[in-house]
């Protein structure tokens, strides 16, 4: 059983309890524990089930790389699935909740997928996928549903706050093991910018477990010192629970800071995403043991023959009373060591090299533990935890040998360097035969913009093995990403010398298929020895189709402990060396990182800036319902108490077609377009004429892009010869602007002209109705706004009731209108002077949804309504603003092309439905027939459908095939609902069709 | 994230600060011209792997469009030059070649 040793546990304080609980178990730990290191001190050796075959698992490993052991947190707003026990670290009142079980964790009755694993063989989504259909949907999709799966998702908002940081630096250093300790040294003594992030809560990695002195001192002693001295450096900032997350382009990376995980009570944000810029990076990110693969490997017990070791020194527990080790180097007789000087009984150490020597093997000897030399484990015994490992020789079929009883196995089966953010962006990696690893190639690196490679690895990251090593690699990284030459001494070191491992990937070597069907490689997906050895078998060769054939390494761990041990069972299939068949592809983040630290302090009501009307503190006031319009909130209408959306809608265009309405129109976009070629650059932005517009006057215009496609519309005013006043939809504003620029910078930067965006700068209000007139006469102008002085579709600068406006003649609604624009700082203001004179008309101010209704019982197309990008001008029979004189405007060519140039295309009509009703949004319309899926033909669609309270019925726009030679036919729509719905083709004009109102 | 320095305020640049325009040195066509052209300067695009001349706009700095030298495999930059350039200038074709004697330009 696991159990809290008397002595020892260099993190740890045991004379502070903490309490929490485990599936509502209260449970003890001490200071300093992770909920790992806590629960093995409660002997709580099983955690979870598997993915697939809900197979009992306990812990595995000690650090990020853990696939077994994840468990729910918190509960409510707080609570989190998948977290691995191995790196949270405890605290008072932690409550925890094991997953993927049903009804228990201890009795689960989803198990029974351990004995159809016969029928989950590798491909099993693929083949089932292909097979007759009824039988995935009926059968297999409701079990797999209900078994697969690992936590589930929170319910609540999450109560936590996130946030971003943004850093520069000169050398971002990943991982404070001593390598990356050292080249922070290193580069801070040469004044370098430094960010140095370690992800767990300790400096040194794993060179104080591993018992080595660095100058003379223990490691713990040299770490602390090191911290120090690079704490009183300026220059350098150090970030311990900082994971490295992801390396990208030119020196960018993102690290994961989890500030208050460890400690919920502290004030603060939970998680902080660092966005970091830096001009080189050092990856010193350790090392990752492997399993090795022998069969009943994932019963709880067996674990990382280094987590086994870890336990014991960081934490004083031990994963068993009686262990035994399986290795094939020389490290796993450290962990021996370790556990016979804790008191543990060591019943023996399995090495399948027939006759290694070492230091440690020596050192093993000397304590009196028994060392197994070519020998195996033919299988671990044990159900819900280990119960004891029949041996055999390494060379054999493992079918007959000696049982050892013992209740935790440690196992390795090597180093592999963490090469994960050297990979992301590309750097190249080369196969270390000796150490059977791949290490990053240091002629391959992911390169900067001024082409030089911008990553270095440093330490057991770069593959090497021992302290002496790792320390003179980092100061030859820094030396080489700084180019400077490297002074900071290296401390000496005195550690063991070890020899080779042994490239035993399978033990025993000639198992049989009922053990290699238990040898799991990829632990979270329950991926086996057999499933890779089947895919090989039935033609996967390429290692990125084995992996998603048999989701090998695709779990959330993204294989941190099946990588290599996969593609050797893969290689050895396929009678391939490792390194031809490669590796898959590394992407990030190195572990998973939460969304709240990807959202930062983008949420509710900071998710994105708005923008805002000098008017819409009044809106609000006024109760507005508002919509948003790209970065825009506009009012959609302005219910009264009782009112709904459709009754306050109806009410402001009865009252404006009655007598008078206001519109907030400043959203619309307002860019200047000035200089000599003004006239000449407006007549290539727009399809008509716009170079002949005489100052004072506006014309309405459409502009297409190169495709031929309408893009945006809007009226344009000339202020004087050299300036236009442009118009564009709200959402356009920003686009069109840029669409300007481009064309003007990249292709006609010959033209004199300037284009300026002024949105902002104007507030702009549509007075609309019979009375809008009677309203500004009232209020006093020093202009005359008489139907003669100032005619549709003319401007003039005007003084109405003390404030300089520009008034514009112009109509979205087919009433008399007047839109007003006064500076911004006025807007307020002018409008509740409006308000406030307009009573006695009963002044309505309307919303978006009463502007489109009144546009479209004018047939007034809308962008994005009618058009879609695919819409032509000519579509919307807007031939007439469409100059046949100008020899070239963008998009000319393009409507030019057969396809456009052609009668044969959906064009816009209005429909008026038989019984008055309103047609639903985006209707089909219906064409006789079915098509080759067997859905109904269709030869057009709705643009845009409204009720009007003008004519009491529903109206709508709809883009028919050859619509206007149709006039009066009744077409059948879709209701949405599987039913039709018959409406007759009629103009898009459905009120006052001769303009009569307007023109007054 | 690309790193590119504008040539026109000097800033080197994030990639968030920057809107991309595609390939660059495109020769327009407008009416009068053959079908095959049109749909050349509309449509067809190198598309390339290795060295590309394509547009950026420096749209929240200075506004300028411009124009970068890069190789879309390894993301090393060779330069950037003002957009109002018809053709990649000499001493970017001779950067580009001093670092790779087999590329030209085609
Ligand atoms: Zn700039």
């Amino acid at each position: 059983m696991s159990h809290r040793l008397p002595q020892g546990g260099r993190l740890i304080d045991k004379t502070r309890t903490v309490s929490f609980t485990f599936n509502g178990q209260k449970m003890r730990g001490v200071a300093g524990d992770t909920l790992a290191s806590a629960l093995l001190a409660e002997d709580q050796m099983l955690v979870g089930r598997s993915f697939k075959y809900h197979r009992p698992r306990g812990i595995m490993a000690s650090g990020a790389e853990e696939p077994n052991a994840l468990v729910g947190l918190g509960r409510d707003a707080r609570f989190e699935p998948n977290q691995r026990v191995t790196t949270t670290e405890l605290f008072e009142g932690l409550e925890a909740q094991s997953q993927n079980h049903w009804p228990s964790l201890e009795t689960d009755i989803g198990v029974v997928n351990n004995y159809l694993a016969r029928f989950l063989p590798a491909g099993f989504y693929y083949k089932t996928f292909i097979h007759p259909r009824p039988f995935w949907k009926y059968v297999f999709e409701p079990i797999i549903r209900q078994s697969a799966g690992l936590g589930k998702a929170p319910k609540d908002r999450d109560a936590d706050r996130y946030e971003h940081f943004y850093a520069h630096v000169d050398l971002l250093i990943i991982g404070g093991g001593i390598a990356g300790l050292q080249a922070a040294l290193a580069a801070g003594k040469l004044g370098k910018r430094v960010l140095l992030i370690e992800q767990t809560a300790h400096w040194g990695g794993r060179a104080p477990v591993d018992g080595i002195e660095l100058g003379g001192k223990s490691a713990d002693a040299w770490i602390a010192a090191t911290v120090a001295a690079l704490g009183k450096m300026k220059n350098v900032t150090l970030r311990n629970r900082t994971m490295g997350a992801g390396v990208y382009d030119h020196g960018y990376a993102l690290a994961y800071e989890r500030v208050t995980d460890h400690a919920p009570m502290v004030d603060g944000p939970r998680h902080r995403l660092w966005r970091i810029r830096a001009a080189r990076i050092i990856t010193a990110t350790g090392a990752i043991e492997r399993p090795l693969s022998f069969a009943g490997n994932d019963i709880p017990g067996v674990m990382l023959a280094s987590a086994l070791r870890d336990y014991i020194v960081n934490y004083g527990v031990a994963a068993g009373k009686c262990i035994v080790i399986a290795t094939n180097n020389d490290d796993g007789y450290r962990s021996a060591l370790v556990a016979k000087e804790a008191g543990l009984e060591v019943a023996a150490v399995i090495d399948p090299r027939p006759a290694a020597t070492g230091d440690l093997i020596e050192a093993a000897r000397s304590a009196g533990i028994p060392i197994k030399q070519g020998m195996a484990i033919a299988e671990a015994q044990g159900g819900k935890r280990v119960t004891g490992v029949k041996i055999c020789a390494q060379d054999s079929d493992g079918s007959t040998g000696e049982v050892i009883a013992c209740d935790a196995v440690g196992m390795s089966g090597g180093w592999s360097p963490v090469v994960h953010l050297w990979s992301h962006c590309g750097g190249k990696l080369i196969w270390d035969a000796a150490q059977a690893c791949f290490r990053p190639d240091p002629a391959r690196p992911p390169l900067s913009h001024d082409g030089e490679g911008f990553v270095f690895a440093a330490g057991a990251a770069d593959g090497h093995a021992t302290a002496a090593a790792a320390l003179a690699s980092a100061n030859a990284a820094v030396g080489a990403a700084t180019g400077h030459a490297i002074t900071t001494r290296l401390p000496k070191v005195a550690e063991a010398v070890m020899g080779d491992l042994a490239p035993i990937w399978i033990m025993p070597a000639r198992a049989n298929i009922q053990k290699r069907a238990k040898m799991w490689l990829d632990f979270q997906n329950d991926v086996k020895v057999s499933d890779v050895q089947l895919a090989a078998r039935e033609g996967y060769e390429s290692v990125e189709h084995t992996k998603r054939y048999t989701t090998l390494g695709m779990a959330t761990d993204q294989g941190k402990l099946s990588n290599i041990n996969g593609l050797a069972v893969l290689a050895d299939a396929l009678q391939a060396e490792i390194p031809a068949v490669g590796t898959t592809t590394f992407r990030p983040p190195y572990t998973p990182i939460s969304m709240g630290a990807i959202a930062g302090e983008a949420r509710g009501d900071i998710f994105q800036p708005l923008r805002r009307t000098p008017m819409f503190d009044w809106h609000v006031a006024q109760g507005a319902d508002f919509e948003p319009v790209g970065q825009w909130r506009r009012p959609y209408c302005y219910p009264r108490v009782g009112e709904d959306r459709h009754a306050a809608v109806t009410r402001e265009i009865n009252a404006t077609r009655g007598a008078l309405g206001l519109l907030d129109a400043s959203t619309l976009g307002k860019i200047i377009v000035k200089g000599p070629d003004a006239g000449r650059f407006m007549d290539m932005l727009y399809t008509n004429m716009m170079s002949t517009l005489k100052p004072g006057r506006c014309r309405y215009g459409l502009m297409c892009n190169e495709n031929g496609f309408l893009m945006d519309d809007g009226v344009v005013a000339r202020l004087d010869e050299d300036t236009f006043l442009v118009h564009t939809t709200t959402g356009g504003a920003d686009h069109i602007h840029a669409h300007m620029e481009d064309w003007l910078q990249c292709e006609w930067w010959d033209f004199k002209v300037y284009t300026a965006n002024v949105t902002e700068r104007w507030a702009q209000v549509a007075v609309v109705g019979p009375k809008a007139r009677k309203l500004l006469e009232k209020l006093g102008s020093d202009t005359d706004l008489s139907a003669e002085a100032l005619p549709f579709m003319a401007w003039t600068d005007a003084k109405i009731g003390g404030f300089e406006a520009r008034v514009f003649r112009i109509s979205f609604s087919g009433e008399l209108s007047f839109e007003i624009a006064v500076p911004a700082s006025q807007g307020l203001e002018f409008w509740e002077t409006l308000i406030e004179a307009g009573a006695e008309w009963n002044i309505t101010p309307y919303g978006t949804e009463a502007l489109h209704v009144m546009r479209a019982e004018k047939g007034f197309i809308m962008i994005g309504d009618e058009t879609d990008g695919t819409v032509i001008p000519q579509d919307l029979g807007l031939d007439w603003a469409i100059s046949k004189k100008k020899e070239d405007y963008l998009g000319k060519r393009a409507q030019a092309r057969s396809f456009m140039d052609n009668p044969d295309r959906w064009k816009l009509v209005g429909l008026e439905t038989l019984d008055g009703g309103v047609l639903p949004d985006g209707a089909y319309v219906i064409r006789a027939g079915r098509n080759a899926n067997g859905q109904n033909n269709v030869q057009g669609r709705v643009t845009s459908t409204y009720y009007s309270p003008t004519l009491d019925r529903g109206i709508a726009m709809a883009l028919i095939h050859n619509g206007p030679d149709r006039m009066g036919e009744v077409v059948n729509l879709t209701d949405g609902k599987g039913g039709q719905i018959k409406a007759r083709i009629c103009s898009t004009i459905f009120f006052d069709p001769e303009g009569e109102k307007q023109n007054v | 994230m690309l790193l590119l320095t504008c040539p026109y305020c000097g800033v080197s640049a994030d990639e968030t600060e920057l809107s991309p325009g595609g390939e660059a040195h495109l020769k327009r066509f407008g009416p009068g011209s053959s079908d095959e052209d049109f749909e050349g300067y509309l449509f067809m695009r190198h598309n390339q792997k290795g060295v590309h001349f394509e547009r950026w706009r420096h749209t929240y700095g200075c506004g300028k469009w411009f124009l970068a030298a890069r190789c879309t495999a390894s993301l090393e930059v060779f330069g950037t030059y003002s957009a109002q350039t018809p053709e990649p200038p000499k001493e970017i074709i001779e950067k580009i070649q001093a670092k790779r004697p087999d590329w030209s330009l085609t």
